[in-house]
This record gives structure tokens, C-alpha cells and sequence, in this order.
């Protein structure tokens, strides 16, 4: 398994597949997770990537910040994009116009994952595509300026769904788009963060063993969205793994196993307090009663996930 | 080889003698069979390609996409609501200049849904920065499938191509076709050869840029240049595709009995056929009528087309579409030749909406009604009012 500095080693060597060219804004999670991953990745990378802040930020003719293969499309269609791509490579292979072994990545964003382009993918796993989906969940649209997602938590404040005098934010609880996922019966399947990149290197490696397609949902901070200090992204991203609420885990072959387990479950308000879009349920009066409603989802949610590692792994 | 056969199944033919490297489609009447064959001759193993049987009309194009920038030979075919799903992806993959060739089985689009032949199809992506060649018959859709392959890969057209053919008069009909034998296809077509396929590892490139207003208009402009080449192009692969098939194929139109005719008619797709019938019927009367069948509709050859019809004292452009809001698309196309300067009289026709039959007599009403007209005047044939 990968260490930061073999990580670290295999980009000095080959050079970066993710540079810094790009204007994400500061302290945002995405390029550490882009480079985490593709550094992960042995083999040459084609990547694509829906609309959205990376895109967005990464591609500003005539300024590129790829140094692999890379295309976008469109918002909602970039897991059958790389379909078509990994298709192609199928083609060309048998007729030996193409000769090296390539592995193909896509990097979207909750919106054009969750929601406009959950078909797509859906279509794209069904039919088993050999290729790996991350998802840069920021838990809402940035790049559209903070509207609501399926992947805003419950109460979060989004520019469509705002902390109001009547509606305290975003009413839904967010979609589980994991479990989604594996309900495809894909062969690997995994949740990570940005707080814990070694967990998410190893993850990517594991995952490329597999033939088929592969997916991992990361957390990914967006200071700007979430309200926070830019360099807090990587212990925001933390808390929402010590409170349970964004748990680390990977469900191989349909088993179960709980990467990290926090030694001491922290009460959600540790997650909420830090983040300004959580802030109506703090000032001007503790909103205890929603609170309670958050801890006992989650609760529920962690009590869920250990029964399905308990069962699936027999024990 | 001389066949009876479908629509569906010349357009089948085609593909599977050009053997494209991924295809990527999704059913819809009167689309599917072609869907259908395509992979039959997967499943049995008499093409090597790569299909795709994706979840919708989007994905469809968005694989197609996909495929297409990775370096491989696409087709895709649709009609109809599969069109419109599409159309979105469609200006994104003219936008990436990939010469991604599909069939569209020309069908209305709801509402009301209806499944039978009109334009608007065609027309919605008129805009969409793909070439649009229209067939008349089954014959005309082979071809056209053929060399539009060698039209989308020009080094300096690169740009995806419609054919269109009428849904079920064309589709679902039988008529002879001749088939070229299949060594003769592919080395019509050749091998693709992809100028910076993504899967190119060793020379990385940016795919799907974002652009600024400080560029956007440029790379918009340097697209709009694949369009000028295309009429060169399309002539070009006409000639050597006559000579390959001793079909004519000559031209962006074809001129029936036009050199001395009065009245004409200008129309696209399996009408032609109709229309020549009462030609050839009204010329044994000695009336001086003649038919101009668009073949090649994007980019339009106004030029040509204002030169053909230049000597004509009335014409009657027919369009399949309503343009709601103004005259039909064709009609404003054609008249835009004359532009500043006198020409015949237009009347726009709309005629065949949802499949509504084209029957002789209707075709005789236009010449008829060219007699008396007034340009600018819309008519619509073959409606109940
Ligand atoms: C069909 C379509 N609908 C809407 C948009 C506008 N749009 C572009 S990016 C985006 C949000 C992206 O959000 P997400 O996928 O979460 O990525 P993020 O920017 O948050 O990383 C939206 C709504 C679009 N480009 N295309
Ligand atoms: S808006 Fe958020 S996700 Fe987008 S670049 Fe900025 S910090 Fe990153
Ligand atoms: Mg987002």
C-alpha cells in the first residue's frame, strides 16, 4: 500500500498528471484528491470530467492544467463519455492501433454525479465499463455559486435552498449515492475524504485490481461553499469522519469493511459548528431540536453500516 | 449486388461494411431496426465493433463523443425525441470537429406524439453545426451513409454528418438496392486516421476546453471554416464515389427536368419521388415544370441553387417543418440566394406534417397553384381546414 512519499516520489518522477496551473480557489479539496488518485494509478490515465469548478478551472483555453489525456463534454454525461472512450480503446486495442495498457478515470462533481448525470451513470455501470468514478462530493453546485445538490446534507444553507426565517435550509436528507452504487453490483465500491488521503491512495489501488467498473465517493471541502477558513479543509473534511457522518469504508465484491472507525464517535455538532452554513442552527438560539433529529440519523446511518460489515462478512 | 431490401436494412448494409469501430444507440421507431441489425451482426460476429447499448439518446452521443475524440470510427443512428434528447451533445460534438456519421429515420416531434415522417428532427438540429444530407430513396441513404464517412473525416471538414431518410416511407419500405461489394467499402473509406486521438497517452491532449468571450468567438469562427470546406469536399467524394458505384451522383442538388422549366418545385427527401411522377406527367401535357431535390441541406449551397432556379418564373419551396413564428426553413434558405436581387416568385408549401400522406394530386396542386402566387405566401397542403 502507498505511502504519501512513494506517492509523492511517483510524481516527481513522472512529473504531475494534475500541476498547478489551474485556478481552483484556495484551500479548495479537489486538486488534492485529483492528484492523490491519478498519482495512485500506475498505469497511463485518460480522464474525464463533467462541468463543474475542476473543469471549470482546469481547462481555460488556451491554458490547460492536464498533463494526461483529458475531455469534457458536458454536464450530465461524462460517465458515458468515458464509455465511449473506453469503448474506443477496446476497438483500437484488437486492431493494434493501440498497444499500451490505459486505465480511464472520470473526476464529477455531486451535481453532475447525484443528479443530472446519475443515467448516465447508471447506464455505465450496468453495462460494466472498465473505468473508475470519483466523485468530488462538495456536497453542493459550486461552480454554479452554492446551489443545493442531492448531496447537501439536511439543514445545509445552499443559494436554492436557503437557511430562512420558515425553512431552516435544505428541508431532504441527502441522497446515499454509495449505496446506490452498489446496488449495481459493481466490483468495487468505496466511501473516502480529503482528511484522509492515504486511506483514499489505497482505495484507488485497490480498486484498480478490479476489472469493470469502480467508484469512490470523496468528500471534498469547498471553503467558499461550506463557509469555512481555506485552510481548514482537511480538518472539516476530518470531523465529518470522527462524527460518523461521512464514514470511510469500501464494499468489495458486495463485502463490507469500515476503513476507519472512529475511536470515539464525536457528537455531530462538532461537524455543524465549524461550517457557516450550519450557522442558523447555532446563532441566535441553539436549534437543539434539529440537532437531536441530525444525531439520530446518523446514528442510525453508522448502526446500519455496522450490521451490513458485520453480515456481509460473515461474522 | 442488386437486393430488395429496407431502408433500415441499406443503412444496416452500410455500416457494416464500413464496420465503424463503436456504435452507439438507442431504439426508437422508426429508428430500432437499424439498431436491431447492427447487432445482429455483433452478436454473431460478422463485424468487429464495439457496441454500445446505451441507456438513452444522450448517452448515445455522448459514447459517440467519447469514442469519437479517443480516436475510433463512429456511427450513431436516431429519430424523432432521440434527436432532441440528443441535440445537446450534438453541437458539442461539432464543436470538437468529430466526424461522427448518423442515420436519422426523419420522424415529427411530439407534442402531439406521432411516430410518422416529417422534418422537424432534421430541422431542430439545423443549427447544430453538423452537415445534413437528405435521401430520397433507400438507394440514396446507402450511398449517402458510404460517403458521408469520407465527408466527416476530410482533414478539413471534420465535422459530424446526418442522413436523413424519411421515417417509414423510406425506412419500412422495400426497394431494389444495388450494394457496393464489401472490399470496394473499405477502401472507399479507408482507415481512420484520427489527428490527436485521446488515447494517445504519449502526447496528452486537452479535450472540451472552457473558453472565455476572449476566445470563444475564434474557436466558434474556426468551426464555422469546416462548414465552407464541406460543398469542395462533398463534390469531390460525389465524383469518386460515381465512379466507384455508376451511380451519378453530381452536385449539392438534383435537377429534374429544371434547364427550361417555369414552375418548380424545390424539396427534400422521399417527396422527390412523388414529385418527378408528376413532372414526367405534366411535361407529357407540355407544361414547363421541373423539381429541385436538396441533397445537401447544411451547409446550404444557396449560391447554386439561386443559379438553378435563376431562369424559373415561380417556385414553391416545400418544407416537412413548420418554423413556428415565420416561413419554413428551406424557404428562407433557398430565397436567401436571391438576396438584393430579382429572382421568381417563392410560395412556401408545409406539407406531410406527422406522416401525413403525400399523395400525386397534392404535388399537382402546387404546380397548379404556382400559376397565381405571391411571394412570401405561405400555404399548407394537404391540410383539412
Ligand atoms: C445541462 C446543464 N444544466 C446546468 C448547467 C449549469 N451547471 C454547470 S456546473 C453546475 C454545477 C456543478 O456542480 P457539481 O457537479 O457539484 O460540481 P462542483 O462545481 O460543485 O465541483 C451547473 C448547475 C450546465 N452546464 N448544463
Ligand atoms: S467554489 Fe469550492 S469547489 Fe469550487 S473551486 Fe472554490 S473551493 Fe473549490
Ligand atoms: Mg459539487
Amino acid at each position: 500500500m502507498p505511502s504519501i512519499k512513494v506517492l509523492a516520489k511517483r510524481e516527481e518522477e513522472r512529473g504531475p498528471r494534475f500541476t498547478g496551473g489551474h485556478s481552483l480557489c484556495a484551500g479548495c479539496a479537489e486538486p488534492m484528491i485529483v492528484r492523490t488518485v491519478l498519482n495512485a494509478i500506475e498505469d497511463p490515465v485518460v480522464v474525464a470530467s463533467p462541468t463543474g469548478c475542476l473543469e471549470v478551472a482546469s481547462s481555460r483555453y488556451p491554458t490547460t492544467a492536464w498533463n494526461v489525456p483529458w475531455i469534457h463534454s458536458a454536464f450530465e454525461n461524462a460517465a458515458a463519455t468515458i464509455a465511449g472512450v473506453e469503448a474506443a480503446y477496446k476497438a483500437l486495442s484488437r486492431k493494434g492501433k493501440v498497444t499500451k495498457k490505459i486505465r480511464f478515470v472520470v473526476f464529477g462533481g455531486d451535481g453532475g454525479t447525484y443528479d443530472i448525470g446519475l443515467q448516465a451513470l447508471s447506464g455505465a455501470l450496468e453495462r460494466g465499463h472498465d473505468f473508475l468514478y470519483v466523485v468530488l462530493d462538495n456536497e453542493a453546485y459550486m461552480n454554479t455559486g452554492v446551489q443545493r445538490s442531492s448531496a447537501t446534507p439536511r439543514c445545509a444553507h445552499a443559494t436554492t435552498s436557503p437557511a430562512g426565517s420558515v425553512v431552516p435550509g435544505k428541508p431532504q436528507d441527502r441522497k446515499d449515492l454509495t449505496e446506490i452504487v452498489v446496488a449495481h453490483r459493481v466490483p468495487y465500491v468505496a466511501q473516502a475524504s480529503v482528511s484522509h488521503l492515504i486511506d483514499l491512495a489505497n482505495k484507488v489501488e485497490r480498486a484498480m485490481q478490479y476489472e469493470g467498473p469502480k467508484f469512490i465517493n470523496v468528500l471534498s471541502t469547498c471553503p467558499l461553499g461550506w463557509r469555512v477558513p481555506p485552510d481548514s479543509a482537511v480538518n472539516v473534511a476530518k470531523l465529518a469522519v470522527e462524527t460518523c457522518c461521512w464514514p470511510l469504508y469500501e464494499v468489495v465484491e458486495g463485502v463490507y469493511k469500515i476503513t476507519y472507525k472512529p475511536k470515539e464517535k464525536l457528537p455531530i455538532e462538532k461537524w455543524l459548528e465549524p461550517q457557516g452554513r450550519f450557522r442558523h442552527l447555532f446563532r441566535p438560539e441553539k436549534r437543539e431540536d434539529i440537532i437531536r433529529e441530525l444525531q439520530e440519523a446518523v446514528d442510525r446511518h453508522w448502526e446500519e453500516l455496522l450490521r451490513k460489515e458485520r453480515c456481509t462478512q460473515g461474522g | 449486388m442488386r437486393k430488395v431490401m429496407t431502408g433500415h436494412k441499406a443503412v444496416a448494409e452500410a455500416m457494416r461494411q464500413i464496420e465503424p469501430d463503436v456504435v452507439a444507440v438507442y431504439p426508437i421507431t422508426p429508428q430500432s431496426e437499424i439498431a436491431e441489425y447492427y447487432a445482429e451482426y455483433v452478436h454473431n460476429g460478422i463485424v468487429k465493433t464495439e457496441l454500445i447499448p446505451v441507456e438513452s439518446e444522450h448517452s448515445a452521443m455522448s459514447a459517440c463523443v467519447g469514442a469519437s475524440a479517443a480516436g475510433a470510427r463512429v456511427i450513431t443512428a436516431t429519430a424523432s425525441q432521440g434527436l432532441a434528447l440528443m441535440v445537446e451533445v450534438l453541437y458539442v460534438a461539432a464543436g470538437l470537429r468529430l466526424p461522427i456519421v448518423m442515420a436519422l429515420a426523419n420522424r415529427s416531434l411530439s407534442a402531439p406524439i406521432n411516430i410518422h415522417c416529417d422534418h422537424s428532427d432534421a430541422y431542430l438540429a439545423r443549427d447544430s453545426g453538423a452537415i445534413q444530407i437528405f435521401a430520397e430513396s433507400a438507394q440514396e441513404a446507402y450511398d449517402y451513409m458510404i460517403m458521408a464517412q469520407k465527408l466527416a473525416e476530410n482533414a478539413k471538414v471534420r465535422l459530424p454528418v446526418i442522413v436523413n431518410l424519411d421515417g417509414f416511407t423510406l425506412t419500412h419500405s422495400s426497394q431494389v438496392v444495388e450494394t457496393l461489394p464489401d472490399e470496394a467499402v473499405k477502401d472507399f473509406v479507408g482507415e481512420y486516421d484520427p489527428p490527436y486521438p485521446l488515447l494517445d497517452v504519449d502526447r496528452p491532449v486537452t479535450w472540451g476546453v472552457f473558453a472565455m468571450p476572449d476566445y470563444y468567438f475564434e474557436l466558434k469562427r474556426a468551426q464555422q471554416a469546416g462548414m465552407e470546406a464541406a460543398p469542395e469536399a462533398f463534390l469531390e467524394i460525389q465524383k469518386a464515389y460515381s465512379e466507384l458505384c455508376g451511380r451519378p451522383y453530381k452536385g449539392f442538388f438534383e435537377a429534374y427536368k429544371l434547364d427550361d422549366a417555369e414552375r418548380v418545385i424545390v424539396v427534400m427527401g422521399s417527396t422527390a419521388g412523388t414529385a418527378k411522377a408528376v413532372v414526367d406527367e405534366l411535361r407529357d401535357k407540355g407544361e414547363r415544370v421541373g423539381l429541385l431535390k436538396v441533397w445537401l441541406w447544411r451547409p446550404f449551397p444557396r449560391a447554386e441553387i439561386a443559379e438553378a432556379l435563376a431562369g424559373a418564373k415561380a417556385v414553391a419551396v416545400m418544407d416537412r417543418a413548420i418554423s413556428f413564428g415565420n416561413l419554413g426553413a428551406l424557404y428562407l434558405d433557398v430565397v436567401s440566394g436571391f438576396a438584393g436581387r430579382p429572382g421568381p416568385t417563392f410560395v412556401n408549401y408545409i406539407y406531410g406534417l406527422g406522416g401525413r400522406d403525400v399523395p400525386m394530386e397534392h404535388i399537382a396542386e402546387v404546380f397548379e397553384g404556382l400559376k397565381e402566387a405571391e411571394t412570401g405566401e405561405l400555404r399548407y397542403l394537404g391540410l383539412r381546414e
